[in-house]
């Protein structure tokens, strides 16, 4: 392929704009095919997948024990009681669905505003949407009291005659999340339509041809298919974007629509928006960075990838920082002697430490150091960010839960909130689930989709009738 | 559509790069083919428009989904809390229509989405696993990968085996093959 030659010092910059690029040149239709579809067609896995895949079989195994338990002998064995009702469950619900949302970020919003560099990313980080919905939608289920009758939860015409009530958040939720994660399922099994086709026109085992050629419903190129398709991928990119903000901010009524200090304040749908997105990112850098090194995939998931996510950081985390300080602003603007204490009690009470973890990992941290782009594509420093904001928006969802409940507003009530093995046992064995998930995806379908991919190529461009065909 | 089950489906040739398939496709369909099809890796605008496929109606799918799944959630909810199961929840009306708006809002986009999906798929004609075309070794080896296809149809009255198949090779194709059903 002729590229033109220009010199230039640093060869990951594309001199036209000046910019990181997002694909490495020199990539022709069948590289990327190659490159993409071979990491799952090989017949040899690796050890590293195998080692990997056990410790989060071990992991999700822990998970179904702990659940077991939990459905044998009741809510009991995890440390909510009163005052603080709602504990680990919830906390582990919001920050998995908040992780989430950087997926259909990536695959929607910035595919409406024609961000071309999300292509290489978006695939697997939808995949980490569905798995982390997954885990997410798993504990408010086991901490219904009596998960068995969770289906009561959707209205249907039954004997007793009761209808659910839909006034309240805790309802929105169930059409939200279910929502959610049937949109995000869809929409990643529409991206990967064609990707099957051309996983079913390489593989060379006939059980693989089977499977894919199912998978793939028949999907042959026909450019009139593409275009309704391409009207397909639009259309859902355009009703996830609402979608996904809305899941947030229901979930952020559950607190909000509470009296509760703390909870009752009309900043939390767009500061919970925010951090959702902000955690979400990182976890996709978690993902990426190993990735990325493991399959050699530095051509296609370039440092551009990297540094671009770690502006959206920088400016989501900008948001939540500025969601905190209005927190605090408001709790003494309020002139209310309850959003006073609440405050003073989050930042300097028994468990204020949490607080301090959540100011350091979430703003002191990244929100100091990210502005450097030279730190930006910094690919260890990156990964340990990503795990540092993580922690961060987890202490979050933590304050926000614990610190409101466990002192309200009769004294004689007071409590704390200590939890229990069985808690963290459930909330390490979502990890393990998360990841024998991800690592069966990784293994059996193309991390990368394709089709995409070659869009962007300088060969998938028409030149005009007067330019000579052929490149 | 009765299409003939045996005999030839058509002629397909195969192009290097997006360019050349555009042209042919192009001077194809200027010479009156009608019953032609383009085949690409990737969505290929260029081509859909030079063989006169400007319109699709995934659009008017999705709008009427939509406004199923808006009509069906608020009277749903309206009918449970007026009629079949009033409750009163700290003295509000029981048409209380604010609180409905985000269950009928998350099903508007649940049914639109859907509708998307699966209308996409209806009017591509899919799932549909065997399809003549995979009769051809290089489509079936290459379509996914790399290579552009042009198929001109056996249903078109202009087609004919020898003068079609010389039509596809002044486009200088890297081949053309007769496709069976």
């Amino acid at each position: 392929m002729a590229t033109r030659d220009l010199t230039t010092v640093d060869p990951r910059v594309d001199p036209a704009t000046g910019e990181l690029r997002v694909l490495a040149p020199g990539q022709s239709f069948k590289s990327v095919t190659a490159k993409i579809a071979d990491i799952v067609l090989t017949p040899h896995t690796s050890l590293g997948w195998l080692m990997l895949f056990s410790i989060g079989g071990a992991g999700a195994t822990m998970l179904l024990v702990a659940v077991t338990w939990l459905f044998l002998k009741g809510v009991g064995i995890w440390a909510i009681t009163q005052p603080v009702a709602w504990g680990f469950a919830i906390i582990n619900f919001v920050w998995w669905i908040g992780i989430g949302h950087a997926g259909t970020l990536i695959s929607a919003i910035l595919l409406l505003f024609k961000q071309g560099w999300r292509n290489s990313i978006n695939r697997f980080a939808e995949a980490m949407t569905i798995f982390a919905v997954v885990c997410a939608g798993l504990f408010p289920l086991i901490h219904v009291g009596r998960p068995w009758l969770a289906y009561w939860l959707f209205p249907y015409p039954n004997t007793m005659n009761v209808w659910p009530q839909f006034r309240s958040p805790l309802l929105w939720d169930v059409f939200a999340v279910s929502t959610y994660a049937t949109i995000s399922v869809v929409f990643w099994y529409v991206g990967l339509v064609p990707d099957f086709g051309t996983m079913r026109d390489r593989t060379k085992s006939k059980f693989g041809q089977y499977i894919y050629g199912m998978l793939s419903l028949g999907w042959r190129g026909n450019v009139k298919h593409w275009m309704r398709y391409e009207t397909a991928s639009l259309l859902l990119a355009g009703l996830a974007t609402p979608l996904v903000l809305s899941v947030h901010t229901v979930i952020s009524f559950d607190f909000a629509v509470a009296i509760l200090p703390g909870w009752h304040t009309t900043i939390f749908p767009p500061y919970f928006v925010a951090g959702a997105v902000y955690s979400g990112f990182a976890m996709v850098l978690t993902l990426a960075i190993p990735l990325r090194k493991v399959y050699k995939l530095e051509g296609l998931v370039t440092d551009r990838h990297i540094d671009n996510m770690g502006k959206v950081m920088l400016a989501t985390g900008g948001i939540v920082a500025y969601g905190y300080g209005m927190e605090v602003f408001m709790s003494w603007y309020s002139a209310s002697h309850w959003e006073f204490f609440m405050m003073w009690n989050r930042m300097f009470g028994p468990i204020g430490w949490s607080y301090w973890m959540l100011i350091a990992c979430n703003i002191a941290i990244p929100l100091t150091t990210l502005w450097v782009r030279k730190w930006r594509t910094n690919l260890a420093f990156m990964f340990v960010m990503s795990l540092i904001v993580n922690t961060g928006m987890w202490f979050e969802r933590f304050v926000i839960v614990v610190t409101s409940l466990y002192r309200d507003f009769l004294p004689s009530s007071w409590g704390t909130y200590r939890a229990t093995k069985w808690d963290y046992m459930t909330y390490a064995g979502t990890f393990g689930l998360f990841l024998s998930l991800f690592l069966l995806f990784i293994r059996f379908v193309p991390m990368i989709p394709m089709h995409e991919i070659k869009m962007m190529l300088p060969a998938a461009k028409v030149k005009s009738e007067a330019v000579e065909a052929g490149d | 559509m009765a299409l003939p089950r045996e005999g030839t489906y058509g002629l397909l040739a195969e192009f290097d790069t997006p360019t050349a398939l555009v042209e042919a496709a192009k001077a194809a369909h200027d010479a009156g083919w009608r019953r032609l099809d383009c085949y690409a890796p990737y969505p290929l605008e260029e081509a859909a428009e030079v063989i006169g496929f400007h319109k699709n109606r995934v659009p008017l799918l999705t709008l009427v989904g939509g406004l199923m799944g808006l009509c069906a959630m608020f009277s749903l909810e309206t009918w449970i809390s007026t009629l079949a199961y009033p409750l009163n929840i700290a003295g509000r009306p029981t048409y209380s229509w604010p609180a409905f708006v985000v269950p009928a809002y998350e099903w508007t986009i649940l049914f639109a989405g859907l509708s998307a999906a699966f209308g996409m798929l209806a009017l591509n004609g899919l799932p549909s696993l065997y399809h003549p075309l995979f009769n051809a070794p290089n489509f079936r080896s290459s379509a996914t990968v790399d290579k552009f296809f042009l198929c001109l149809e056996a249903t078109d009255p202009k087609f004919d085996r020898v003068e079609t198949k010389n039509f596809l090779e002044g486009f200088h194709p890297n081949s053309v093959v007769e496709v069976e059903y």
